[in-house]
């Protein structure tokens, strides 16, 4: 390939090529402050031309790597940022042997880890987010690593990726502008703009925290807070594990004890501001 | 050489000691792309090699023993459905080579399950399995009448619980081809494991891969098959005194020669299988064809990223796989009819 950037988030090390110089250049500014994935890489990404000549003939973007969907939609060059960011997820998704893998957002305050879970629209990327500017640690946006020999999660603290109205809610917060990537319209996902995380987020990107909350967040609703069983929040984390079943018995093991240890807590807000202070009220209310 | 760097480190473990990051990487890439990752980690098993690769190779290990788990999970529920029927059911491919305990299968990824039943046990075992809770995958009626008609297995089937594939051949060749071998034969000869489990004898396991890897598809996935032919026949002629010729006298009573002494060939050009040659009683020789370049380019494409660089082989290969397998003006009705329902090889 052509352009090649290597990057390591979290634990995991990526090689990353493309037939393009635009997506690798845009990442090597975002991911400046992040070590670089030298020698062996966890995962092969590369963006491909979509078909032959589509690398100058409307140039278009097929996400291929080591781990690939069958069937996935080409993009737009103009989105090949997004692309490199959807082939990394992926190949952890479909790839990722070493923790078990939650699709949740994270944060750490006082060497405690609040895991939030939900549907995309559920606003747990923007709260992490929101609470990373806020004095805690931002971990995730997209996959909380469950280890499964201590309990503890892992960061994987990439670029936060803003969606639709999360980009302006961000905007207000954060006011250094070189934290944030290009805007990216009309996305698959609709408009996308990355985030930087805070720089302690990447610092103690290695660093662990012991699971002391799980959030069950939704957007748009009237303010409440309800428990939640706790064979829904194993199901629901079963379906939110993108490599449950690939764990095996050790898998069953982390999440029965993850599930037994860490309350859970259904949380409705109406808008980011809200939703913090709710968190941080059920924060601090903690045993 | 990305497929090179593969075929050196199965070949010879020790070549990978002093590999750097980008050879590792090539390497690793490259046998995930083949779908021979879990077989290199096998391989790997007691080398030394840097802490970012052994943890790779660590998680290979274990998602094929995974893999092996659920494989003999889905053989398992498969007797189950099939066994009140009292048909001698064999397996194929991966499965077979784990249950048999071959070397075949250190390693090996296993997809789909295969097994091959007489021809005229299909209505019932099909019906065995469609209670059992497995389903028709193809709901497209120009495939289900392609297969029903033509092909040597029924439509895929797909379990609707366990999402598994299952393969019921009658036969290892599309009817369509021009060898036609003899199924109900490699059935009388097959090994019987016990629990009613069957596996082709060594000579027919050899030629359905030769068959499955040279006379049906376009070798996508062709390093994989090799590797198997060349362990089942490291194998095999080690426990067994003259099987090449019995291989060849077999191959040549299906009409299969050519695919099979094909295969013989590549794998010991690529993998350095020792063969044995013979005069009499009859005259069995390796000698390089001349076609045999454009194989192993085809086999050995994989670059250092994973890519298959020569897309234009690949494309003559496809076009090989289905002249092979049907006479060209069906073969132009075929494609004709899959173009507009939008299918595109490349």
């Amino acid at each position: 390939m052509r352009h090649v950037i290597n990057l390591k988030i979290g634990p995991a090390r990526f090689r990353i090529g493309s037939a393009w110089r635009a997506p690798i250049e845009q990442l090597a500014t975002l991911y400046a402050g992040y070590p670089r994935g030298e020698d062996v890489a966890d995962f092969t990404v590369r963006l491909d031309p979509a078909g032959p000549g589509r690398r100058w003939f409307r140039p278009s973007v097929r996400i291929a790597g080591d781990h690939m969907l069958p069937d996935a939609a080409p993009m737009a060059l103009r989105h090949g940022l997004l692309a490199a960011e959807m082939g990394m997820n992926l190949q952890m998704a479909l790839g990722w042997r070493r923790h078990l893998l939650l699709h949740a957002s994270s944060a750490e305050k006082n060497g405690l880890a609040l895991v939030m879970t939900g549907e995309s629209g559920s606003g747990k990327s923007t709260l992490a987010a929101m609470l990373g500017e806020r004095g805690w640690r931002f971990m995730g946006d997209e996959f909380a690593l469950l280890d499964m020999a201590n309990g503890h999660i892992l960061p994987f603290p990439r670029l936060v990726s803003l969606k639709n109205e999360a980009i302006a809610v961000m905007r207000e917060g954060v006011s250094d502008t070189t934290r944030f990537g290009p805007l990216m319209r009309a996305t698959p996902k609709g408009d996308i703009r990355h985030l930087v995380p805070p720089r302690d987020a990447v610092v103690r990107m290695e660093e662990g925290a012991k699971p002391a909350l799980l959030l069950f967040p939704r957007f748009g609703h009237v303010p409440d807070i309800r428990p939640v069983g706790k064979g829904e929040v194993f199901m629901r984390l079963t379906q939110a594990s993108t490599n449950y079943v690939a764990c095996g018995e050790a898998g069953f093991d982390a999440l029965h004890s993850f599930v037994d240890t860490v309350p859970s807590v259904a949380l409705d807000y109406g808008d980011g501001a809200q939703a913090v202070e709710m968190v941080e009220r059920l924060w601090s209310d903690l045993p | 050489m990305s497929a090179r760097l593969l075929v050196e480190a199965l070949r010879d473990p020790a070549r990978v000691c002093g590999f750097d990051g980008a050879q590792w990487n090539a390497l690793i890439s490259c046998a995930r792309a083949e779908r021979l990752i879990g077989t290199l980690a096998c391989r790997l098993a007691d080398r030394e090699v840097p802490v970012p690769v052994a943890l790779i190779l660590q998680d290979a290990r274990l998602d094929t023993a995974e893999g092996h788990r659920l494989a003999r999970w889905e053989v398992d529920r498969m007797l189950h459905a099939l066994a009140p029927l009292d048909v001698p059911v064999v397996l194929l491919k991966g499965s077979a080579y784990i249950a048999a305990g071959l070397r075949a299968g250190e390693g090996r990824s296993i997809g789909d399950l295969d097994i091959l039943v007489p021809r005229d046990a299909l209505p019932v075992v099909e019906e065995a399995l469609l209670a059992g809770g497995w389903e028709w995958v193809k709901p497209d009626p120009y495939d289900d009448a392609y297969y029903r008609q033509w092909m040597h297995e029924l439509p895929p089937l797909i379990h609707r619980e366990r999402d598994r594939m299952i393969d019921v051949h009658h036969t290892i060749l599309p009817l369509t081809a021009k060898p036609k071998p003899d199924a109900a034969a490699m059935i009388a000869d097959s090994v019987v494991l016990g629990d009613g489990l069957r596996v082709l004898s060594p000579e027919d396991m050899v030629i359905h891969a030769a068959a499955h890897m040279l006379a049906d598809g376009d070798l996508a996935g062709g390093l994989r098959n090799l590797w198997d032919i060349h362990c089942l026949c490291m194998e095999f002629s080690d426990a067994q005194a003259d099987f090449f010729l019995s291989l060849a006298e077999q191959a040549s009573s299906y009409n299969l020669s050519g695919p099979v002494m094909r295969a013989l060939r590549l794998t010991n050009q690529i993998f350095g299988t020792p063969l044995v040659a013979y005069n009499s009683p009859a005259r069995i020789s390796y000698n390089e064809h001349w076609t045999d370049q454009l194989f192993r380019r085809r086999i050995l494409s994989c670059d250092i990223w994973g890519r298959d660089r020569h897309k234009l082989t690949g494309l003559g290969f496809y076009l090989r796989s289905h002249l092979l397998r049907m006479p060209p003006k069906m073969l132009a009705r075929h494609l004709f009819t899959k173009w507009r329902k939008g299918h595109r090889p490349i």
